[in-house]
Formats: structure tokens, C-alpha cells, sequence
């Protein structure tokens, strides 16, 4: 997966990338690339860690293992895993914003996105000594920032309201002043968390719209994890499917769509087929496991929000205490075992139920 | 004392009958609350035995004046509140388009009024009889208007509750006076020497409390301000200990003119006027408006520029400032040095002002005052803060001048022991007709149109 003529055709490289709390892996080994000039979606069910992707990504999280690499468009390259939190943004011009909204909700629209132009202003403000004494530099760099900020609130449809506080916005204006923030930065990579989550079609549209034209006219690629399908293969270039924590598919949001491992994921499979598969696979284990349903208490369940919650609260959630992903639960897997079961013959069954060296397709979920 | 009463009686009663029912629960209740608190009293009669005095005329009188209170309360004041809600309400448009002359120009008239006030007073009051006013009041509020306005960096702008903001007050005391007793160093040199002295400590407080937030910031801060002062207690051979320092030098007009009788450039002397005390202090009160106005200004021009700004989206979201490039660590490092530093400013002008510093001025109650100023001010509002500290040391001060008091109450009622009950009154009543403060609402720091104050329900107190 590796293999790439120019590096400098990806943007984002991440590589073997893990991330583990105590026991809880909530990423296995996950390699994908996102293409530059590409809007490239991570999607997934609830819980399969496209929100920890995105942490480790954006420097809010440091990852167990892997290699996240960024390379600029002058050529130079960052290693995000090392780089601090605050300076993700500032040297790698990676951009993010939040799954839960994250205004600065008693400042203007404005002041938003000024307080997003913070390093050049920092500058010009020869760290706030010029400033202070009020030297014409810093009042030229401040003019600029506030035409960049209006030209941002313009495409976002918003400088109606621009000296309005955040706080008083509709949501899906809100989540609009969010990229529009984001965009302040002068990012190269644009990671945005749920976009469209809570927005209406109408909403909707207008943002695939926003993001087309961000993609068309700055050059920024943009990194997208989303549930709302419409968007995701409307305007996504490329998409990778996440399951538990790993990679189940990668490619066009065409291939994607008919990826059987990913209709598994997101659908599920009939009982009755997990169960021949199960049986196929000689696992009682697995059958007993899944009876119960996913361990709630401690495997990712139907909705893992403490992985999506603050970020901060997670890390140290479950010290020493060893989480794994009740075997039965991911849908991918069971396709495949399907899949890789089949040709074997049915006398074979009977016999090889004993042998304990179950058949582990894409193993390494221990 | 929240009015419920269903709308079936409101209209078989007349407001003066409800007025009337009313007044006799809220007598009833205050005699059940106060038969043993005011009607009872014990005391040590000759022979050291406890006796029971019973104040029954006392008891009445609070009684009758509760009830009394309420009948006029329910009868007369609250239809006269609600005509003049409906009247209000009739004409909107004409009360929300013009406001006050006063309101509008509230900031050049407080400017007028400080540069003037001393001589008002003078020329009310002569030289002598200006000296209580002008030392009292005008210099006790203004020094803590400057307290407040450095605290309001932290915990207005930045959102970082701290509680032991009384430390850098003291090392600004302090470091005036030391250095200057020892090595009779000019106030001018260590003023800004003192100021940056406390910015120090504040960069030293603010290490260890970074990753710290919300009530757990507060307690830290809070054992920085004791440990700060228990230093002071204990480090006699340096600090003399609870003896304080004595001696400290006054302040000198530029070095041109000093403000010692015996020095032969006594201002008098120089300018071949009467003696008096009351120059120094007039000087004093026009150093530290000028210290104020100084805060003020930074305070302004800061908010102005990116670092303000960060601190106030520090405020508003941390998580979301990080995302943005921000750096954390140094944005809440320079607001706890900034805010330290005037400080400094107010502790080293302090020992200047009083000649004598011990760690008896620097107890965690004024911190809390500090506190309450800012929060009773309105976070973030220079303004209102300013009025917060005229309301609460102005008014803690003139209970001195109450003496009409005595009449009323005996001779030995002395209304200062009545200061922290006032204080928390006072709060109480604020809190309640502004939860915000006196000035509710944030001025935005740039705009595209029209500058429209932020509403206070949009704004966050920051976690720490």
C-alpha cells in the first residue's frame, strides 16, 4: 500500500498507525493515504474509531504506534505524531473541526475567525510589543485578516451576521462558521468531523457545495468523516471504510458501495448466515459471544460516543484493564469467514471442529 | 418572597386587601425568625452570671417595620412597578433608541470626574479637611480598581479563576520595600522592577497550575496566595517577620521635589507654599489614577490585539484554540504575567502610599474582595468594575461617617463591625438583579458593520 511513485502526490500518509487505551484498541494498524487536491472520506459505523483517527491526526492524541507523515506543498514534510498539539495547525497547516460544535460562542463571527488568523497576526504584532505602541504593521496585517475573515464569511454565506455572537447562530450556520474558522488558518488539509451531522438537505447541499468549492479554488484537500451517505458519495473523491478500529475497504466511492464487507458492516448479516458461517468456522466460542450481542461494558457497543466525547476525557478511560472486541461482533470478519469457508467441503466440517486453530482471514485481533 | 397568588383571588381581592393579608404573614414570619434572635438576649450581669434581657420593643419594632415594609411593598410599590412596566412596554422603540446622556458618555464623565475629585474636595473641604477624602476614599478605591482591573486579565479575559491573586500584590509590596529601604532605590526604578518582580511569580505560579483547571486551578492559586504570605510571616531575617517594614520611602515628584518636611527640596519650600500632608497625597491619588489609566489602556489595547483575543477564545473553548494553532501554554503564561505585573503596579504603590508593610494586608480576604469586585463588575468590563470597587470599598469606607447610625442604634454601635454583613447583602441583592454583573454584556473587539455588545448569556466564565 505504500508503493507511491511521488510522495508528494499524497498529502497525508498514515502508517500502521495504532492507537490503544489501556486495553482498548481503538485503532489496529491502520495505513491509508489521502490523495492532495482529493476530498478523501473515512467512514464507518458508530465506534470504529474514525474520531480517534482524527486526534491522532490533529495532535490531540499521540498515537501507541505508526507514522502519520504530512507533506507540504513546498516539499517539506511533518511527522504529526511528534509534533505538539498547538503546531499541527501552525507548521503543518492541518486544520480540524469538531464532531460537537466548537465555537468560541461568546466572541462575533468575526473575532472567530480572526482568533484563527492568531499566528500571522502574533507576527505582525511583533508578539504584541508593536502592537502595543501601535505601530502601522500591525494595523496593515490586522486590515488584511479582516478582509480574509469577511472573504471566508462571504462563502459561507454569513456576513449578513458577522457582528453577531457565535453563539446566536442556527446550527447549521454554526457548523458552516466552523469550516469558515478552520479555512482562516490557511490550512493544506482540511479535517473535518461530521459535517453534515444534524443539518437538513437543504443545509446539506449548501455545505456539499462549500466543501466543492473549497476542494476547486484553494487547493485545500480535505479529510471528511461522515455518516450522511449523500454527501459522502457525492462529493468524496476516494473513501475509507473503517470497522472496529481497521481498514475494511479503500478505494472509489463506487467500489465502496459495493464492497459486501462493507454492506455487512453497516447492515449486518442475517442471523441465520452468521450462524452457518460460525458453525462453518467451528468457533462455539464465537456463537456463545454472540448471543450476548457485543460486551456493551467494554467493547465498542452499538454507540462508543466515548470515543467521539471530549477528547481530553478519554485518554486513561480504562488503564490495565484489557478491552478486546468480542469476536462475533465485527461484520466485516464475517463475510469474510463466509467468504473463505465456503469452498471447503462439508465432510471437512465435522472433523476439523476440534483442531482449535480457527481460520483468522484478516487476524490479528487478539 | 416570591408573590404566589392565583389569579381567581386577585380579582376578589383589592391590592391594599391582599397588601393588608400579606403584610400580616410577613410580620408573622419575622416574629417567628427574630423572638429569639433580637427579643432575647444573654448577658453577664455584676456578679458574672448569665442573665436573659428581653428586648420585646425591639422585636416590634422589627416586626412592624417588616410588616409595614410589605404592605406598602405589595400594596403600593408593586401596581406602580407594573404601570410602569406596561408603560415601558407601550413604548419601546423611543426608551431603546436613546440612551442616557450619562450612559452614553459614561466613560469621559468617570475620566472628568476622577481628574477632578481632589480638587472638588480641596476647595470644599480645604487642604486639612481634604486629607480623609482624598486618602480614604479616593486613593483606598482607586488602588483597588487596579487591583481588579489586573485580576480581570486572568480571570475576565483569560478565565482563569485565581483565587491567591493577593500574592503578587505583596511581592509588589514587598520587592518596594526592600529594595528601597536597603538600598534606597527610587520609586520610579521600582515601580516597573516591582512589576516585573510579580510577573516573574506569576510565570512561576502559572508553570505547575497549567494543566489545572476549573475548581482545581482555584485551590492552587488560592495555597500560592497563603504560601506567599506564610514566607512573609516566616522568613524574619529577611522579611521581619509579622513586624512588617517600616520606613519605607515616599515617593519623590520625578526627583525633583520631595515630599519630606525635612529635605531641602520640600515641595512647599520649592514652590513657597504652606506646609501640608495633604500634597503628598493628592500626588499620590494622581499617581495611581495614572496607574489605573495605564491598566485601563493595556487592558484596551490588548484585548485589541491577537493575544487578547486568545485569551478571551481560551476562555471560551480551550480544545477548540489548540485546533486553531494556538498555543496554550504561553497564552495562559502571559495572561497570569500580565495580570501579576499590575499587581506589582498597585503592591509597590502601596508600600509607597502606607510607609509600612507586614503580611497582616495580605490575607486571603482580600483576594476575595478583589474577586468579588471583578465578578460584581462583570466579568471582562472595565467599567463596571470600576463602579463594582466605588460600591464596595466606597461603601465599606463611608459606614466610618455613618455616625446618625449611633442615634438610631446606641451610642456603642459601631457600624464598621457591620462591613461584612453589608458586603455580602450587597452581593446578594446584585447577584440577584444583575447575575452578570453590572456590566452584563462583552464589547466585541472588531466588527465589520456596527460594534453590537455580545449578550453575558452567550459568553463563558472559562474553566480554568
Amino acid at each position: 500500500m505504500s508503493a507511491s511513485p511521488s510522495t508528494n502526490d499524497f498529502i497525508l500518509q498514515v502508517e500502521h498507525l495504532s492507537m490503544k487505551f489501556g486495553g482498548l484498541i481503538a485503532i489496529g494498524d491502520l495505513s491509508f493515504q489521502a490523495r492532495r487536491g482529493e476530498i478523501t472520506a473515512l467512514i464507518g459505523p458508530n465506534g470504529a474509531g474514525k474520531t480517534t483517527v482524527f486526534n491522532c491526526i490533529t495532535g490531540f492524541y499521540k498515537p501507541s504506534e505508526g507514522m502519520i507523515t504530512l507533506n507540504r506543498i513546498d516539499g517539506s514534510s511533518y511527522l504529526l505524531e511528534r509534533l505538539p498539539n498547538h503546531e499541527i495547525p501552525a507548521r503543518a497547516k492541518v486544520a480540524r473541526t469538531f464532531q460537537n460544535i466548537r465555537l468560541f460562542s461568546g466572541m462575533t463571527l468575526l473575532e472567530n475567525l480572526l482568533v484563527a488568523q492568531h499566528n500571522k497576526l502574533m507576527k505582525a504584532s511583533g508578539y504584541t510589543m508593536l502592537g502595543l505602541f501601535g505601530f502601522s504593521s500591525y494595523r496593515k496585517a490586522s486590515a488584511e485578516s479582516i478582509d480574509l475573515a469577511k472573504h471566508w464569511l462571504e462563502k459561507a454565506n454569513l456576513v449578513d451576521r458577522a457582528d453577531d455572537p457565535a453563539g446566536d447562530l442556527p446550527y447549521g450556520a454554526q457548523r458552516r462558521l466552523e469550516i469558515a474558522r478552520a479555512m482562516c488558518t490557511g490550512p493544506e488539509l482540511l479535517c473535518l468531523d461530521e459535517p453534515a451531522a444534524g443539518l437538513n438537505p437543504k443545509e446539506s447541499a449548501a455545505l456539499n457545495a462549500l466543501l466543492m468549492d473549497i476542494k476547486n479554488n484553494t487547493g485545500t484537500s480535505i479529510l471528511l468523516i461522515e455518516h450522511d451517505m449523500s454527501v459522502v458519495m457525492q462529493i468524496s473523491d476516494h473513501v475509507v471504510v473503517l470497522e472496529y478500529g481497521r481498514k475494511i475497504s479503500d478505494g472509489s466511492p463506487q467500489s465502496v458501495r459495493t464492497d459486501p464487507r462493507v454492506i455487512a458492516a453497516y447492515l449486518g448479516v442475517d442471523d441465520e448466515e452468521v450462524e452457518t458461517v460460525l458453525i462453518e468456522v467451528g468457533d462455539e466460542d464465537v456463537i456463545e459471544q454472540l448471543d450476548t450481542g457485543p460486551d456493551a461494558a467494554h467493547g465498542p457497543g452499538t454507540s462508543s460516543s466515548f470515543l467521539a466525547g471530549p477528547v481530553t476525557d478519554t485518554i486513561g478511560h480504562s488503564e490495565g484493564e484489557r478491552v478486546t472486541v468480542s469476536k462475533g461482533a465485527s461484520k466485516a470478519e464475517q463475510v469474510d469467514a463466509k467468504a473463505n469457508a465456503a469452498p471447503r467441503k462439508p465432510a471437512e466440517r465435522a472433523t476439523a471442529k476440534p483442531t482449535g486453530s480457527t481460520p483468522k482471514p484478516r487476524g490479528g485481533r487478539k | 418572597m416570591a408573590v404566589t397568588v392565583s389569579p381567581e383571588r386577585d380579582v376578589v381581592a383589592t391590592p391594599v386587601q391582599r397588601a393588608f393579608r400579606e403584610a400580616l404573614y410577613a410580620g408573622a414570619i419575622a416574629l417567628g425568625l427574630f423572638v429569639l434572635f433580637i427579643g432575647l438576649k444573654t448577658d453577664q450581669n455584676i456578679s458574672n452570671e448569665l442573665i436573659l434581657l428581653q428586648r420585646w420593643g425591639l422585636l416590634a419594632i422589627v416586626v412592624i417595620a417588616t410588616a409595614v415594609g410589605r404592605f406598602v411593598y405589595v400594596g403600593y410599590a408593586q401596581p406602580a412597578m407594573e404601570r410602569a412596566k406596561a408603560q415601558k412596554a407601550a413604548a419601546p422603540a423611543a426608551a431603546a433608541t436613546a440612551p442616557g446622556f450619562v450612559r452614553r458618555n459614561f466613560n469621559q464623565i468617570g475620566v472628568a470626574v476622577l481628574l477632578l475629585y481632589p480638587v472638588v474636595i480641596v476647595l470644599m473641604f480645604g487642604f486639612q479637611g481634604s486629607l480623609k477624602w482624598v486618602d480614604n476614599f479616593g486613593i483606598q478605591i482607586l488602588i483597588y480598581v487596579m487591583l481588579a482591573w489586573g485580576l480581570n486579565i486572568v480571570i475576565g479575559l483569560a478565565g482563569l479563576l485565581d483565587l491567591g491573586y493577593v500574592a503578587f500584590y505583596a511581592v509588589g509590596a514587598y520587592a518596594y520595600a526592600l529594595l528601597g529601604t536597603h538600598f534606597g532605590l527610587s520609586f520610579w526604578i521600582l515601580l516597573p522592577a516591582a512589576g516585573l518582580m510579580a510577573a516573574f511569580w506569576g510565570v512561576m505560579l502559572g508553570f505547575p497550575v497549567l494543566r489545572l483547571r476549573g475548581d482545581y486551578l482555584a485551590i492552587v492559586t488560592l495555597a500560592f496566595g497563603e504560601i506567599i504570605r506564610l514566607v512573609l510571616i516566616n522568613w524574619r531575617e529577611v522579611t521581619n517577620g509579622s513586624a512588617g517594614i517600616s520606613g519605607i520611602p515616599k515617593v519623590t515628584f520625578f526627583g525633583l521635589m520631595s515630599f519630606n518636611v525635612s529635605d531641602p527640596n520640600y515641595i512647599a519650600k520649592v514652590l513657597g507654599i504652606a506646609q501640608s500632608g495633604a500634597y503628598y497625597k493628592i500626588f499620590l491619588y494622581y499617581l495611581i489614577l495614572g496607574l489605573c489609566f495605564l491598566t485601563a489602556f493595556v487592558t484596551i489595547r490588548l484585548r485589541r490585539l491577537p493575544v487578547g483575543r486568545a485569551w478571551e477564545a481560551l476562555r471560551e473553548d480551550e480544545i477548540a484554540c489548540r485546533s486553531l494553532g494556538i498555543n496554550t501554554t504561553t497564552t495562559k503564561l502571559t495572561a497570569f504575567a500580565t495580570g501579576a505585573m499590575f499587581g506589582g503596579f498597585a503592591g509597590s504603590f502601596f508600600a509607597a502610599r502606607q510607609g509600612f508593610v507586614s503580611p497582616e494586608s495580605f490575607v486571603f480576604l482580600e483576594s476575595a474582595i478583589i474577586l468579588a469586585i471583578v465578578v460584581l463588575g462583570g466579568m471582562g468590563s472595565l467599567g463596571g468594575i470600576a463602579v463594582a470597587a466605588l460600591v464596595m470599598i466606597g461603601g465599606t469606607e463611608i459606614l466610618r461617617e455613618l455616625n446618625f447610625l449611633k442615634v438610631v442604634f446606641g451610642p456603642d454601635f459601631t457600624p464598621e463591625l457591620y462591613r461584612m454583613l453589608l458586603f455580602g447583602m450587597a452581593m446578594v441583592i446584585v447577584m440577584l438583579w444583575k447575575p452578570r454583573g453590572f456590566v452584563g454584556s462583552r464589547e466585541p473587539t472588531a466588527f465589520l458593520k456596527e460594534r453590537k455588545a455580545v449578550s453575558g448569556s452567550f459568553t463563558k466564565e472559562g474553566h480554568g
